[in-house]
């Protein structure tokens, strides 16, 4: 693994690799006072952050300096990135400068994979961190990583992904894992919501929240954003809420295994109720909590290995 | 100007080589073997030879974004790819919605002297859609402007494109329609479809061209006037045309790029912007609809929506990216390989759809004519065996936004001959 | 180093140093060692565990373990210390997973440590052993007891108990089999300028 720009294309024997070293490093740093491992000591990870999100730049960040790398924060404001520098030549920049890794959000889908191309002679890795509606293969990992501790192996695991596909990174990069991963993938979402071409998807498509939950081993509410509630993509916040929330009753459809995660921030009230959020069958603090261990295990894959990787 | 004597060349791929001699940017003479007695030669032999290309659709960037492309540098572009004339977009900076820049751009061509630069007047003042710009002054100008447009903007409201219409028809004009409908395409930046749902891209979906090409077939045929429509890339707007051109009484032309001939939006995976092009590049199915119509009639002709963009503005983020890509040079091997190899066309129909259609459609009198004696000297020479690799930076746009960039392509543009005069293949010249 | 003494089961060939019986007689020699050294049926004294680097490392602790529980009578708790996270050569090596660490319950902190490897080399694995040691705990003593020593230290590591000095050259590999790794015992020597 040379970048991890998104799941799609991402092997099971990769993939895999990844979850096992994330459950490792997990086991390995359980009950430890100190949660420093000098396996990257000397390395630089610099994080370039075009969109805020405080969760996912911390949880690179504290992956990074568990494993003693050096991280270096690069944000939109405040620097020649607001000055309108180009994606470009931030990232020759940085490189330039001795970075060995550049984990970047950008609100543009495929801003990851353009770095990864303009760094290609600098041997640069390039995590996607999340890029545009494309692809946001940690949270991805970080969900299989929960789902495999909650349920074991994924293969023929049936998981609903929940709401705004049409724009969800979160969804693409879920949609390709888990079916790499074995897993049967059905999206519950208006028509309006799902992406033209999702037929091509290997997943099943329903607009009937109801009808399947009865059958799954989990669940994931994606966020409803607030400037899709006046996109006209639905006729009210209430409405989305009763067809497509996850609610108590609808919980209690739900066979008694079956997960509830959320890649956050959540809406309690809207996509999920606030008693389903903090019921012991949600795992979103474990989602966080395992963040941070897939994001040490991606820098390790990435940065710990021999450089030319074949 | 002293007579220049074409030796060896098959006009329209037909037949056996002959000579034609040019006298007085004028075809004096064709025939076998004809007497070189103290003339210029310009050695044809194995060559095609086909009118001089006319493209209704060029961005020259001219005023405004000369860091992209020059009336000159495409001039000399247009020149290098076959063509003899070249319509020039309004969507300059200024934009030409006035005689002032229109003269402008016509001198300046004029004075280079390789290709006859036309421009082409906008249809609203600023090309914002609301304010017919002065079309008669600019249809009355040097530039005598026959062919409005507000490309690279939809005319989207249909009482300003219906005024349009009907008031051009005074002008003996066109209106050419950039058709998008915009509330459909807002934030788009690929053809909506598998690919785009993949990658993430904002879809463009094709209803937002086929329902403006269907309004304004209907807004054409009520209100008169000529239509025009700009770059179709669709099977669904291919059959409106149908529709309209078989069933209704509407004067309506439409046009086809080379890279909607050739490309599919399987190019976007690798995020590279130089595919960006606006309307997106769709599926194999619209590939193989376009051009059957291309070569059915049902779409009159191809031009290539040359638009150069500064690397800044291509080698960046996908959604950053400007859409546009280089066409001039490129667009005779495209049409080859698309159609003329395909079976598709033949050299006549090369002729047709890349000169003959669009001169009528714009309305140009000494361009597209057939390669006849007493016609005007406006040639295009062809090496249909050529194979030749496409190198952006060695192509004569200031840009180098090609598509093609290191594609090997059949058929090559190696003389250019405007009403007598050389534009590009001087090289061939002895005598 | 580590990746050239290791070898599969299936690459055996090569010059034979030690034979199935020799390994089994080798590891009841190092136990009876450890079992006087660590005076280990002693009263008052710090409990002893065993730590094996994996792979083969892991397996030759708990076969020392077995052999010290029947000589002594004594239970010694055996575990595994994955190292990968500590190597100082990562980058030059194929991206590797990483092995499981399992500590005994009663943890490491004061008692006397004895790292087991098969192959003591350079000394790296062991410096990296010593570091990730530091961070599950601080031991009384660490010993390091070894089945074969090749030789060519290049830090200021030694072994307590060594089951066979082997003088090689650096460029010949030293491959130990064990049976529950490899299917059978042994150990060879391969490959060098002849």
């Amino acid at each position: 693994m040379k970048h991890l720009l998104g799941t799609e294309g991402l092997s099971a024997k990769t993939a895999t690799a990844v979850l096992n070293t994330a459950d490792n490093l997990k086991r390995t740093l359980l009950g430890r006072e100190v949660h420093k491992l000098p396996t990257l000591r000397g390395r630089t990870v610099v994080t370039m952050f075009y969109e805020n999100s405080t969760r996912t730049r911390a949880s690179f960040e504290i992956a990074g300096k568990w494993m003693s790398a050096d991280v270096v924060n690069v944000s939109a404001s405040g620097s020649s990135v607001g000055k309108g520098e180009s994606l470009r030549d931030t990232a020759l920049t940085l490189s330039a400068a001795g970075a060995d890794c550049v984990v970047i959000r950008h609100p543009a889908s495929g801003a990851a994979q353009r770095l990864a191309h303009w760094l290609h002679a600098e041997g640069t890795a390039v995590v996607n961190a999340g890029d545009g509606m494309h692809e946001h293969p940690t949270q991805a990992l970080l969900d299989a990583a929960t789902l495999r501790e909650r349920l074991g192996p994924l293969d023929g695991r049936r998981v609903a992904i929940v709401g705004d596909v049409l724009h969800s990174r979160v969804a693409r990069s879920n949609v390709h894992l888990l079916s790499t991963l074995g897993a049967e993938v059905v999206l519950v979402a208006p028509p309006t919501l799902l992406p033209v071409g999702v037929a091509s998807w290997p997943v099943a498509v329903s607009h009937t929240l109801d009808a399947e939950l009865p059958s799954l081993d989990a669940i994931m509410m994606l966020r409803v954003q607030a400037e899709r509630m006046h996109g006209g993509f639905f006729p009210s916040a209430r409405e989305y809420s009763i067809t497509y929330g996850l609610s108590e009753a609808r919980q209690a459809m739900l066979p008694e295994h079956a997960v509830v995660l959320h890649p956050g921030p959540m809406l309690r009230g809207m996509e999920i109720a606030s008693a389903v959020a903090d019921s012991p069958r949600a795992a979103i603090t474990e989602q966080v909590h395992n963040g941070v261990h897939v994001r040490m295990a991606v820098l390790y894959h990435l940065l710990a290995g021999e450089e030319a990787t074949p | 100007m002293t007579a220049l004597l074409i030796k060896g060349v098959r006009p329209y791929g037909e037949g056996d080589p002959v000579d034609m001699l040019v006298r007085d940017g004028v075809l004096s003479e064709i025939g076998p073997n004809l007497a070189a007695d103290g003339m210029r030669m310009l050695d044809a032999a194995g060559l095609v030879a086909l009118p001089g290309f006319v493209d209704l659709h060029t961005h020259l960037r001219e005023p405004g974004r000369e860091d992209a492309e020059t009336i000159e540098s495409g001039s000399r572009a247009a020149a290098l790819g076959g063509y003899t004339a070249v319509f020039a977009m309004a969507n300059t900076d200024p934009v030409t919605d006035n005689a002032v820049i229109a003269e402008h751009v016509w001198r300046r061509g004029q004075a280079i002297g390789l290709v006859d630069v036309h421009p082409v007047g906008a249809v609203t003042v600023g090309l914002d859609g609301a304010k017919l710009a002065e079309l008669g002054t600019m249809a009355a100008s040097a530039a005598a402007v026959r062919m409005f447009s507000d490309d690279g903007y939809c005319v989207d409201d249909p009482l300003i494109m219906r005024r349009a219409l009907e008031y051009s028809v005074a002008l003996d004009a066109v209106i050419a329609q950039h058709a998008e409908e915009p509330r459909l395409t807002a934030g788009a930046q690929a053809h909506e479809g598998e690919r785009a749902a993949r990658l993430g891209l904002a879809g463009w979906p094709p209803s937002a061209e086929e329902t403006i090409v269907a309004r304004d077939c209907l807004l054409a045929e009520h209100a008169g006037g000529r239509l025009h429509i700009c770059h179709v890339s669709s099977a669904g707007t291919v059959e409106v045309l149908r529709w309209a051109k078989d069933r209704r009484d509407v004067w309506v032309s439409a046009e086809v790029t080379p890279h909607h001939l050739l490309l599919t939006d399987e190019r976007l995976t690798s995020y590279d912007p130089v595919n960006k092009v606006n309307p997106p590049l769709r599926t194999a199915a619209d590939v193989k609809a376009l051009r059957s119509a291309l070569a059915d009639g049902a779409i009159d002709c191809v031009a290539t929506d040359h638009a150069p963009h500064a690397p800044q503005d291509k080698d960046c983020e996908w959604s950053q990216a400007k859409p546009g890509m280089l066409g001039l040079q490129t667009a005779l091997s495209i049409v080859v390989e698309t159609m003329q190899v395909a079976g598709l066309l033949d050299w006549r129909g090369v002729a047709r759809v890349m000169s003959e259609r669009p001169a009528e459609i714009a309305g140009l009198a000494d361009h597209g004519r057939p390669l006849e004696v007493g016609e005007p000297a406006n040639l295009a020479l062809v090496d249909p065996d050529a194979r030749w690799t496409v190198r952006g930076e060695q192509l004569a746009s200031v840009a180098g936004n090609t598509p093609y960039d290191g594609m090997e392509l059949m058929a090559r543009v190696v003389g250019t001959v405007l009403r007598g005069r050389v534009t590009a293949g001087q090289e061939r010249i002895a005598g | 180093m580590a990746s050239r003494s290791r070898g599969a089961a299936n690459s055996a060939g090569g010059r034979e140093l030690l034979s199935a019986g020799d390994v089994a007689r080798t590891i009841a020699r190092m136990a009876h060692q450890i079992i006087e050294k660590t005076t280990l049926d002693a009263e008052h004294k710090p409990p002893v565990v065993l730590l094996g680097i994996p792979t083969r490392g892991t397996s030759l602790a708990a076969r020392l373990r077995e052999r010290i529980t029947e000589f002594s009578g004594v239970d010694v708790p055996a575990g595994a210390l994955d190292i990968t996270l500590y190597r100082d050569d990562l980058r030059r090596r194929p991206n590797r997973p990483l092995a499981e660490i399992s500590l005994p319950e009663t943890g490491i902190d004061e008692a006397l440590v004895i790292l087991v490897d098969d192959v003591l080399f350079s000394g790296r694995t062991i410096r990296a052993a010593l570091d990730a040691l530091r961070d599950h705990g601080r031991p009384s003593a660490v010993q390091l007891a070894v089945l074969v020593d090749r030789g060519h230290r290049e830090l200021p590591i030694r072994a307590d108990y060594v089951g066979k000095n082997v003088p090689t050259s650096r460029d010949e590999d030293v491959v130990v089999r064990l049976a529950d790794v490899d299917g059978a015992d042994g150990v060879v020597v391969r490959g060098g300028r002849r």
